[in-house]
């Protein structure tokens, strides 16, 4: 177990630097020039030279990777091109956002699709199995702006239950003020989510029903309730489990197209805004913390699927699920 | 699966969804247009310590309009947390506000400026000659990013006799010189870190600052004039017109400082608990052509291509009954605006006649170059189609803000483009024979030079109205239309600013009831 968390941590290193490289040549792949940003119709030359030497870009490529990387080394993320402010602390300022949104939408759409997708399983003959197994696969084709738009348009214009956006300007100085704003886009994401979960679930639990050993150990006397809480369960969960590390990660894609449209001050907002001015130090620290979480994440799922499926923990490889 | 490698696609994927769901900003953005009057009604009774929420899509880049701050710190802090020697107000005339009074020498070079007595910074410092000393060469520094820069090059030297008395000398006389301080934040020359922070006099001070989010200020007790007629004004930002059009029909914002989709005005003009203000814009959106290069550089094709476009079918089309046509590049807040809408109308036959005069009786084919965001796509489809008619084929070619800059602004690379310029008192870049579209014509230039040197705003109108009329005459590019400037506000609101020319928005007189 030990060889195996120092080759995972290992990997884990290898694969952020990896990120970084390929993350900063991606941007500067992008036609066109960071200092534009700066710039409005009427700039002279003297100005127009004066920006692209602020922000380095007549500087030339490798010397630019090697003093990001060497300010990433030291937990620098830099300055912003546009705002000349750090880095660092703006995405600290955003996760406050960010991490909440992503990890109560993801928990909410478990606490959802654990239980719809084991019904839609076990009871696939009755009405309600293919009815439930229905709406999520219309839940996959529901783009999350659009549910997103919905929401607003019925609990906030309409009804006027909760707010249409934004967050509370004291963060969580006040939590039920800050949870009411999250609540409707958590929900959007978590629907989202859920739909795509209760599939993964509900196939992970077919599979196990199916399962000879389950038979086996209800021919022996045991309850179906029994028979699925210590064998059942905790086979479905591997597969499962290994789908949430992903599904976690990809909930921040949705968390940049939900921050702008129930205007919260979150990761995603921030990159989308970084990416529309070409202001590389914000792109690349919000992805490179990204990249980070998303990494750390996998290796949690590894850990955790190794404490349930006593199978894997001999190897120190990924092994056939 | 392998999830390591899914990862990295993740993260090159998150990349990718961001890219083509953001193409927009940079150079584009329009003015808001503010002032200190306002043309809502005067409140019955308002209450004096109200928070007034603020809705904008400018967010400030960061807190110094000298170091790429952008239009949202203008638009923010402009008059009411910064002041300047003088003041914009929202109809476009120049007042003194810092400065009490000033003297131009005969020779018309040497300004000398009276500061006015007891005006305190918000940190309890006194104003003095040394912080508009510092102030000005703030803005004309070497490393200023200030749009207004270049106005300045006509400063000789800057002295400071003394504590409440700044004498400017010019290299060259300008009409326009106290026009353009009423640009020049006045600051405290021993603050340091502007970035995040503020030093000046004007009736509000910096509350927080949260960024992705709100900028709050606080009516400054210490005020040398008269009080703000609120205690609090909170500026909400938004990157999506339609969150923020949410946010004002559940009022967690009281006004939308500059309305940017047409589509929502419906909703809030049938309601009786809103009102839309139609105020005055400067943000002209232009076809501009390249008039170094041919076939542009024929002003016949040029009134020809104009004459072929019917802009008010254009113009109603993107913002219905809103928005003004101009038929050049003045708007009528300028001093020197004079209707030109007739020199080069629609008309087809005209059109096809100045085709066949030029050389091409059988048109010509050429590529225009269209910022990806609102209203320039639009806007091309409808020239394309429009110019079809004439027998000019047109490829439209989109790009985004940045690459306009480059291709189009600074490589001039291009036929013609669309594009908006927000500014007043524009007009003056046809002087310019670099300026980007390469409009060169001597007595232009002559005339817009001798226009600045004039001895008075008389004398300057009457050059700039002949440069107008000149530049519609040889149709140096085509004015399409004039923005409208939209404010819509709670009918609980009245004193906000209507017109906010050039991004300023003025918040100091703002009443709720």
């Amino acid at each position: 177990m030990t060889t195996y968390l120092l080759r995972r941590l290992a990997f884990l290193v290898v694969s952020l630097l990896l990120a970084a490289a390929v993350l900063f040549l991606l941007l500067r792949l992008l036609p066109g020039d960071p200092a534009n940003s700066l710039l409005t119709i009427g700039a002279d030359p003297g100005q127009i030279a004066a920006a692209r030497h602020q922000i380095g870009s007549d500087r030339p490529l490798p010397q630019q990777f090697v003093t990001w990387l060497g300010q990433m080394a030291t937990f620098d993320l830099g300055e912003s091109f546009i705002s000349t402010l750090p880095v660092g602390p703006e995405i600290a300022a955003r996760l406050v956002v960010t991490v909440p949104l992503t990890l109560l939408a993801f928990l909410l759409a478990v606490v959802v699709a654990v239980p719809v997708g084991f019904l839609a399983a076990h009871r696939a003959n009755r009405w309600y199995g293919p009815l439930l197994n229905g709406v999520s696969q219309f839940g996959i084709a529901v783009p999350v702006f659009w549910l997103g738009m919905l929401l607003i348009t019925s609990f906030a214009l309409y009804f006027h239950l909760l707010p249409a956006g934004g967050f509370p300007q004291d963060d969580w100085a006040d939590p039920a003020d800050a949870l009411t704003s999250l609540l409707l886009p958590v929900v959007t994401i978590a629907l989202v989510m859920s739909a795509s979960l209760i599939r993964y679930v509900r196939s992970a639990t077919l599979d196990v029903l199916d399962s000879d050993y389950l038979r086996t150990f209800r021919a022996l006397g045991s309850s179906f309730t029994g028979a699925m809480w210590r064998h059942g369960l905790r086979n479905a969960a591997v597969p499962v489990i290994s789908i949430l590390g992903i599904e976690l990660a990809t909930t921040f894609l949705g968390a940049v197209v939900v921050e702008s449209v129930f205007a919260l001050p979150g990761l995603g907002s921030m990159l989308a805004k970084g990416i529309a001015q070409h202001d590389y130090p914000i792109v690349q620290g919000v992805l490179f913390v990204s990249t980070f979480g998303v990494l750390v994440i996998g290796f949690l799922a590894d850990l955790a699927q190794r404490l349930i499926d006593p199978r894997l923990r001999g190897t120190t490889t990924r092994s056939a699920r | 699966m392998n999830r390591k490698t899914t990862s990295l696609f993740g993260a090159a994927a998150a990349l990718a969804l961001a890219l083509t769901a953001c193409g927009g900003g940079g150079t584009g953005g329009t003015g808001t247009d503010a002032g200190p009057n306002s043309g809502a009604p005067a409140a019955a009774s308002s209450d004096p310590d109200a928070t007034i929420g603020i809705g904008s899509l400018y967010e400030p880049q960061n807190l110094d309009n000298t170091a790429g701050g952008g239009q949202g710190i203008t638009e923010a802090f402009n008059g009411n947390v910064y002041e300047g020697l003088f003041r914009l107000t929202d109809d476009g005339k120049v007042e003194n506000l810092l400065a009490e009074d000033y003297k131009v020498a005969p020779d018309g070079l040497t300004y000398t400026f009276t500061l006015r007595d007891g005006v305190k910074f918000h940190s309890g410092e006194p104003l003095t000659s040394a912080d508009v000393k510092y102030s000005i060469e703030k803005v004309t520094a070497k490393d200023s990013q200030s749009a207004r820069k270049s106005s300045f090059e006509v400063i000789k030297k800057i002295a400071t006799p003394d504590e409440r008395t700044v004498t400017v000398t010019l290299s060259s006389k300008s009409i326009s010189f106290v026009y353009n301080l009423s640009y020049i934040w006045i600051i405290d020359h021993k603050a340091t870190g502007l970035t995040t922070t503020e030093a000046g006099t004007g009736p509000y001070k910096l509350g927080t600052w949260k960024r992705g989010a709100s900028l709050t200020l606080d009516r400054f007790p210490g005020y040398w004039g008269t009080p703000a007629t609120n205690k609090q004004v909170v500026f909400h930002y938004y990157t999506d017109a339609s969150a923020l059009n949410n946010a004002l029909l559940t009022n967690a914002v009281d006004v939308v400082t500059s309305e940017q989709s047409p589509d929502a005005l419906e909703q809030f003009k049938n309601n009786g608990d809103y009102k839309v203000n139609d105020g005055h814009s400067t943000t002209k959106l232009l076809l501009a052509f390249n008039d170094r290069e041919a076939p542009f550089d024929k002003p016949l094709v040029r009134k020809a291509v104009t004459s072929a476009i019917d802009n008010k079918k254009l113009l109603n089309s993107i913002w219905g009954e809103y928005g003004t046509l101009i038929g050049s590049m003045v708007p009528p807040t300028d001093p020197w605006y004079e209707d030109l809408t007739k020199v080069n109308p629609y008309d087809l036959n005209l059109a096809k006649k100045e085709l066949a005069d030029a050389g091409y009786p059988n048109g010509f084919a050429f590529t225009l170059d269209t910022p990806n965001y609102d209203p320039h796509p639009t806007a091309a489809t409808f020239v394309k189609s429009e110019l079809a008619k004439v027998g000019i084929t047109v490829k439209i070619n989109v790009i985004t803000a940045d690459e306009w800059y480059t291709k189009v602004y600074k490589n001039r690379d291009f036929a013609a483009t669309l594009q908006e310029h927000v500014n007043d008192r524009d007009v003056v870049w046809y002087g310019d024979p670099d300026f980007y579209w390469g409009y060169d014509e001597p007595q232009v230039t002559a005339w817009v030079k001798q226009a600045e040197r004039s001895d008075t705003a008389e004398g300057q109108t009457a050059l700039l109205k002949k440069v107008n009329e000149k530049i519609a005459a040889d149709a140096a590019s085509d004015w399409l239309y004039l923005y409208p400037q939209i404010v819509v506000a709670s009918s609980k609101l009245s004193g906000y600013p209507l017109n906010g020319l050039n991004s300023q928005f003025y918040a100091y007189t703002i009443k709720k009831n």
